[in-house]
């Protein structure tokens, strides 16, 4: 199948006062059209920048895209002028964002929020729009779609807010959605409601998905493929499978500790990560997980590990990939 | 809502009522009363029985309780008596000033509110830009600078100006005139205070604006705007405007309710007969009944703008629902 979208050796950084942020550090991955892909990773590892650097959204100053490439179609992004970037937003490639309370505007209507993505890009008035825009509710499960149109958001509950934005984000038939933890701010109940509404209607419309989360245990239900990010790098990709049954880098064996699993026997204690993920204006020529790392060697302090296959079209950015496979050493 | 602007009407009358009652008791304080002040004003020896027959003329002898059943029931008559100074009806002496203290008021507003909201939204947009520097330098010279200062320097301009391009030198006129009666001489007047008041004002507005605006362009909504594709002049106007007015809103507001009645020294300036210069005047004469009546009608606009500013909002953010 063709690559709709491949992102190569992406750098994002900030400029702050502090120092350089490096927040996205040369990040390369692709999807395929209709696929799903997963990126997980802790809380300030670089996920959500790494997805706004995709649509250009990072705000500058004082954040920048310092290098790389983000092919979508054979077009590079970072190369179109303002106006042809503008035309791939929210119409080829969409976006979900996590914050449902604050992502949709207060004060506009939610078919208004709808409708103007549709005039846009669509050259549609605005009756055409409205009809679609009740369509729309009706595919992400909003009954009384007519009434609800004219209602403002915060007559909507989080997850009807969620659902309301994946309209939105549907509303221009994109080919590729992005979805930034699009569900951490929900009742867990919720939650699945939003995933199997989104993994569903993104299989039924052939619509590929971006679907970033630091839950592990969501990726590996509702992705095709999976990257592990870590310190604004991938630290880890392969299939889900492969991910989750088979990990074969440190970090990675410590999200999966942490996460409650299905195929393992109840009781069985989680354990978190020990320690802190690294300042990202400090990072050195060493492995960033080095700290916190039970396999850690000399040469992880020397020298960046590279990201290599292990096999099966799984790679890991480990020295000691292949000795992973014994049974970890008892912490401490 | 239609409850809501009812009840608040209602409770316009307990607020009026304390104002009223406040400064009745608040007048009576000052030392001295208008006929010492008539009569030593003239020089002389001062009559104990020429006093008392004044007091007694203009109803100041009566006891503090009278006086102010009969100030009460001015209100209920909607008659609030004579000046105890010119002996001239209240009614007509303020409406003499309330109309040009108004208009001033008006254009200053509509002024301010034109330059401040595309000035404001430029600077926040262009941020750190020079023509962002430009309207912050502007903004801050108009806060710094008192309106009363800048209107001597209007008048010194326009006097040196007429006189070197005209020939000879031109002042606004002094004298009111309507401007449905003559609007051009009327404007030529008028635009002039206006003007000195409203920059100041709008320096605030603007400042205001931007960074009101500032902040809302940091909102997660306005990131979904951009995701969305729309163009910038609509991500500015429809989603980021709205929802940074609501400061701006209020200054105006309370900028415009202090127009109305604090404006002392440009009217000074200005030679304007408006209702600043007659507070003055009617403080230092002890003209408690047209003191009083001034003091209820500035407090019945603050009052009444209040409720206008409480009503904007509802109608700019759709979350303020009033019941
Ligand atoms: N506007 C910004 N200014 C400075 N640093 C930022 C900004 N946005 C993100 N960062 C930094 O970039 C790093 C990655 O952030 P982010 O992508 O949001 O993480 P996450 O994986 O939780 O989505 C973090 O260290 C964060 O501090
Ligand atoms: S390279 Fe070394 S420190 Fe880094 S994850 Fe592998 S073993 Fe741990
Ligand atoms: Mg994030």
């Amino acid at each position: 199948m063709a690559k709709l979208l491949e992102l190569e050796d992406l750098r994002t950084q900030f400029f702050t006062t502090a120092g350089t942020v490096k927040a996205v550090d040369g990040v390369s991955y692709d999807i395929e059209a209709g696929e799903t892909v997963g990126i997980v990773g802790e809380s300030g590892c670089g996920k959500s920048v790494s997805a706004l650097s995709i649509l250009r959204l990072v705000p500058d100053p004082p954040g920048k895209i310092v290098g790389g490439k983000i092919l979508f179609m054979g077009r590079n992004l970072l190369e179109l002028s303002d106006v042809e970037i503008r035309k791939v937003r929210g119409h080829e490639i969409a976006m979900v964002f996590q914050e449902p309370m604050t992502s949709l505007n207060p004060v506009l209507t939610i078919g208004r929020q709808i409708t103007e993505t549709l005039e846009q890009h669509m050259g549609i008035d605005r009756q055409e729009a409205d009809a679609r825009a009740v369509e729309l509710l009706g595919m992400v499960g909003i009954s009384d779609a007519e009434r609800r149109l004219k209602q403002y958001p915060h007559h909507f509950s989080g997850g009807m807010r969620q659902r309301v934005m994946i309209a939105m984000a549907l509303s221009c038939e994109p080919k590729l959605i992005i979805a930034d933890e699009p569900t951490t701010a929900l009742d867990v109940t919720i939650q699945a409601q939003i995933l199997e509404l989104m993994k569903d209607l993104t299989r039924r419309l052939g619509v590929a998905l971006i679907i970033i989360t630091h839950n592990l245990g969501v990726v590996a239900r509702y992705a095709d493929k999976v990257n592990v990010m870590y310190a604004g790098k991938i630290v880890e990709k392969g299939s889900a499978r492969q991910i989750y049954h088979n990990p074969s880098h440190p970090y990675t064996i410590g999200l999966l500790a942490s996460v409650p699993r299905l195929d393992h026997k109840r009781g069985t204690k989680l354990v978190p990560i020990e320690g802190q993920p690294p300042d990202l204006t400090l990072l050195d020529q060493g492995c960033a997980f080095r700290p916190r790392c039970r396999f850690a060697e000399d040469i992880c302090t020397r020298e960046i590990p590279p990201l290599e296959e292990v096999g099966g079209g799984q790679y890991s950015a480990c020295w000691q990939k292949d000795k992973l496979s014994q049974p970890a050493p008892a912490a401490s | 809502m239609y409850q809501y602007i009812v009840k608040r009407v209602l409770l316009m009358v307990p607020t009026l009522l304390g104002a009223a009652v406040f400064v009745f008791f608040l007048l009576r304080f000052i030392p001295g009363d208008i006929c010492e002040l008539r009569m030593v004003g003239e020089g002389g020896y001062v009559d104990e029985s020429a006093l008392a027959t004044c007091r007694a003329g203009i109803g100041i002898d009566k006891s503090i309780f009278l006086q102010f059943v009969d100030f009460m029931w001015g209100f209920v008559i909607f008659d609030l008596g004579t000046s105890m100074w010119t002996g001239q009806p209240i009614g007509y002496e303020i409406g003499l000033r309330f109309e040009l203290s108004l208009q001033v008021a008006i254009m200053a507003t509509v002024a301010s509110v034109l330059i401040a909201i595309p000035l404001g939204t430029l600077s926040a947009v262009k941020q750190d830009t020079w023509i962002d520097y430009v309207v912050r330098g502007f903004s801050i010279a108009g806060i710094a600078m008192p309106s009363f200062w800048l209107g001597i320097l209007i008048i010194l301009f326009l006097l040196i100006g007429t006189q070197a391009f005209l020939g000879e030198a031109w002042m606004p006129p002094i004298v009111y005139v309507p401007i449905w009666e003559d609007p051009g001489y009327n404007l030529s007047m008028l635009i002039w205070p206006a003007l000195a008041t409203g920059y100041r004002y709008s320096a605030v507005a603007t400042r205001m604006t931007r960074s009101a605006l500032l902040e809302v362009l940091r909102e997660d909504y306005v990131r979904t705007a951009r995701a969305k594709g729309l163009l910038e002049k609509i991500i500015i106007n429809r989603h980021a405007l709205k929802n940074s007015l609501l400061p701006v809103v209020t200054v105006v507001g309370i900028e415009f309710a202090f127009l109305m009645g604090g404006l002392v020294v440009t009217e000074q300036v200005f030679n304007l007969n408006g209702l600043g210069k007659l507070f003055v005047e009617s403080v230092l004469n002890t003209d408690y009944t047209l003191t009083q009546a001034l003091v209820m009608v500035v407090v019945a606009v603050f009052v009444l703008v209040n409720f206008l500013v409480d009503l904007l909002y509802a109608w700019l953010d759709p979350r303020i629902r009033y019941s």
